[in-house]
């Protein structure tokens, strides 16, 4: 298949995905601010810090208030990652490739973005909790439109690379939110605000339901972070994520699983198989932060690599 | 709706002989259209408009980063072409595709036309789709025009006239095959009834001419559609047309030559191609050779080209035929390659650079149609009898400028299709583009676009200028 069909369908499913987590994260705050003491001060700024994009957001707003944060990370045309930024990309990418997606998912992409971008002509009259719940409906929905009525051939594999990989980092920057948060007040640690917080998290994961049923009803921080980094079976911990990518991965080129013969094999390969034999209690000692944030870093060099190996081809001269 | 107040007027209508008397082959539909109830064929026009606009079938107004798509209006009521009719058509068009084909192997090549004094040198050279570059190009099977969109109108006498040939890379075809699907649900009972000749296989058709042109030895050749991309106002047909084909729809930036050949950028490595349909105009396929800004094309594809070892469609180099002084000459190259009388008359036409006819034409602007030889899509247009005094004062000394690039028209009063209207049906100017396919054979493909003026009394069918579209029923021979 066409190189720059491939990378428009790997593209097409990240920022579906991306626009999707973007909403999953704003949201988690939305609810911890609402669950916050009276008086607390709010914090709104690691919201920035997270998506590692704090000089964009520096040169374009003066104060790090709630109303400014959530206008970047949504409706900012000018902000290449914000929710609008994020459909009118997968919307292009889309369009760029009709011819080799089914129309159904031609369709949903550009319902999606037209209805962000109606919501963008007035951010006063949105009401939050509802459309970041419309953007995780409009995530869902593409996937399981993609997963129905696309032939699961070569492209396909390429869409559902994507879409894991990005999720796998975002899952790692929603866990994140957290550790921001908490950064000031450790001697909260296990107090009932402390377990309300951690509730909100899951949730913003979609996660809260399916811990309790496999986790026994205890909320620990230790066990959430296991849970949402290294359980094989929850559809957004780190490992379901990487699993899923990398078994893409190998559709895509034939190589037998557990070996490789390209970098991205190689280094998805490796990133996988950390994790397979990693505990929480080893993460912990080297720290969360520091974990997650090697973690991101090693997801864009697999992102590097796709591009390298499959995108970028250059002609022998 | 009825048709019983419907108005013909002077001109000649193409459904209608008489006020109340429809034409034997319109009796059906204008029966048909009469016994609905009030409404309902407006309902059936708004049904057909949804169901385009969902189906995607639209242009670009790309102005801004919005994104802004829009359907080509699309009015219910067919234009019907008789059986006796069309295969009049049909004869003049593979008549006259051939001629222009013989005439563009003939100018790159031996130049005979120009050596017996058919039609003079400075004329082809100071053509702007003239490319000197393709000179001794011999493209495969000799054929040039793989594709072409003839424009052909009706005057107030129902005669046929050719107006435009379009050699290049003609447009349209994808809503030719979108307002049939979209008539077939609005009325299926005439299509049970007329013997309605079916458009779907023009696909099939476009896919068997272009594998004409690849290497006989190859097994599976691999043909592409080549896009400007998604801004290019015509992007919907191209993705269309390679969606129906099964081929790949390709841009400049995934093609590039690699050890003599034209290869594509796919995840398993370079693919050879072998055949491209080219949807880019000739000057910016390859900067190497034309236009060195243009990010469109493929640098070296042109000596690939050259060298036989790749075919395109079109070939490079026919837009020559498309500049309006060359098309004049065409009954005479129908004349000189084949030695019979054009069956499809030109529009008469007055060529500036003649200096009699030159005179003829700065004396009588006021009813004359002054085109740019080189314009097309409706610009560069003076309409005399619309135009005011100063209009026709510039026009004038355009021409005097540089006769060369000016002919003119006697104004046609084009035939007229009834259309529905506010209130009643109204009679509107229409155009007609069938689509002719040069393979092994020549294929007319049978039906075209019908363009049709639908500002009140406009006698302009561009999309650009308020144009929209009828589906055109070819009737089968009984």
């Amino acid at each position: 298949m066409l190189s720059r069909v491939a990378d428009a369908i790997y593209w097409l499913n990240r920022y579906v995905e991306r626009a999707e987590n973007v909403a999953r994260f704003v949201d988690v705050n939305l609810n911890l601010m609402l669950d916050s003491p009276t008086g607390a001060i709010e914090q709104w700024e690691p919201l920035v810090l997270i998506t590692g994009d704090q000089e964009i957001f520096k040169n374009r707003y003066d104060q790090a208030t709630a109303e400014n944060i959530i206008q970047f990370l949504t409706f900012d045309r000018e902000y290449s990652n914000s929710i609008l930024s994020c459909f009118l990309q997968a919307r292009e990418n889309a369009r760029s490739i009709r011819e080799i997606i089914s129309s159904e998912m031609w369709e949903q992409v550009n319902a999606s973005y037209l209805m962000v971008q109606e919501a963008a002509q007035d951010p006063s009259r949105v009401r939050w909790p509802e459309f970041f719940n419309e953007i995780k409906l409009a995530g869902h929905l593409f996937s399981g439109i993609t997963d129905a009525t696309m032939t699961h051939n070569e492209g396909w594999h390429f869409g559902k690379m994507g879409r894991f990989l990005e999720r796998a980092d975002k899952t790692a920057r929603i866990l994140d939110v957290k550790y921001f948060i908490l950064l000031p007040s450790v001697q909260d640690v296990g107090t009932p605000l402390d377990e309300i917080q951690w509730i909100a998290l899951l949730k913003s994961a979609s996660a809260y339901e399916m811990y309790r049923k496999c986790k026994q009803h205890r909320i620990t921080p230790n066990r959430v972070a296991e849970f949402l980094i290294l359980d094989r079976e929850f559809p957004r911990s780190i490992e379901f994520c990487l699993l899923q990518a990398e078994s893409a991965l190998h559709q895509i080129t034939g190589t037998p699983a557990g070996t490789w013969k390209n970098p991205v094999e190689r280094s998805l390969g490796k990133l996988r198989a950390e994790l397979d034999y990693l505990t929480i209690e080893e993460i912990s000692e080297q720290g969360l932060h520091e974990f997650l944030d090697n973690l991101q870093i090693q997801i864009n060099g697999v992102g590097t690599k796709i591009f390298e190996v499959f995108f970028a081809l250059q002609p022998l001269n | 709706m009825q048709f019983d107040g419907y108005e013909p007027g002077n001109f000649y209508d193409e459904l209608f002989e008489a006020p109340g008397k429809p034409r034997p082959e319109a009796n059906l539909l204008i029966e048909k259209i009469n016994s609905l109830p009030s409404d309902e064929l407006r309902r059936r026009q708004e049904a057909a408009q949804t169901t385009l606009m969902k189906l995607g079938a639209t242009f670009n107004v790309y102005s801004d980063r919005q994104g802004t798509e829009r359907i080509f209006p699309f009015d219910v009521i067919p234009r019907i072409v008789s059986a006796t009719e069309w295969a009049k058509l049909e004869r003049g068009l593979k008549q006259r595709v051939y001629a222009l084909n013989c005439f563009l192997a003939d100018i790159y090549g031996d130049r005979k036309i120009i050596q017996d004094g058919v039609i003079p040198l400075e004329l082809i050279e100071s053509a702007s789709g003239f490319l000197a570059p393709c000179m001794d190009l011999k493209p495969p099977g000799g054929i040039w025009c793989h594709i072409t969109g003839t424009d052909l109108v009706r005057d107030r006498a129902g005669e046929w006239y050719v107006l435009e040939d379009n050699l290049r890379c003609p447009s349209g075809i994808s809503y030719v095959l979108e307002n049939r699907r979209v008539m077939k649900s609005s009325f299926p009972e005439l299509f049970a009834k007329m013997g309605i000749q079916p458009v779907d296989g023009y696909p099939g058709h476009l896919l068997d001419t272009l594998l004409n042109l690849a290497p006989k030895n190859l097994p599976a050749p691999t043909v592409v559609a080549l896009t400007p991309g998604i801004y290019n106002s015509a992007y919907f047909e191209h993705s269309f047309l390679a969606q129906q084909m099964g081929v790949e729809l390709v841009e400049g930036r995934d093609l590039v030559v690699a050890d003599g050949y034209l290869k594509m950028r796919t995840t398993k490595g370079l693919e050879r191609v072998d055949v491209i349909y080219r949807r880019i105009d000739d000057t910016f396929i390859d900067p190497l050779v034309f236009r060195p800004d243009s990010y469109l094309g493929v640098p070296g594809l042109t000596e690939v080209y050259r060298q036989g070892r790749v075919a395109i469609a079109n070939a490079l180099g026919t837009g020559v035929a498309d500049d309006k002084v060359i098309y004049a000459y065409v009954p005479q190259m129908i004349k000189y390659y084949l030695g019979e009388e054009a069956i499809l008359p030109n529009v008469p036409t007055y060529l500036c650079w003649e200096p009699k006819q030159l005179e003829y034409v700065l004396a009588n602007l006021d009813k004359l149609v002054v085109k740019a030889a080189n314009e097309s899509g409706g610009y560069g247009m003076l309409i005399g009898p619309h135009a005011s005094e100063e209009q026709r004062q510039n026009f004038a000394q355009l021409i005097q400028a540089s006769p060369r690039n000016y002919i003119a028209q006697p104004t046609l009063m084009l035939s007229r299709v009834p259309t529905l209207g506010d209130s009643c049906f109204e009679g509107c100017h229409v155009d007609l583009r069938p689509y002719v396919l040069y393979g092994e054979d020549i294929y007319v493909h049978p039906g075209g676009l019908t363009r049709v003026a639908l500002k009140k009394g406009s006698l302009v069918v561009n999309s650009s200028q308020g144009g929209g579209s009828k589906d055109t029923w070819v009737l089968c021979q009984r």
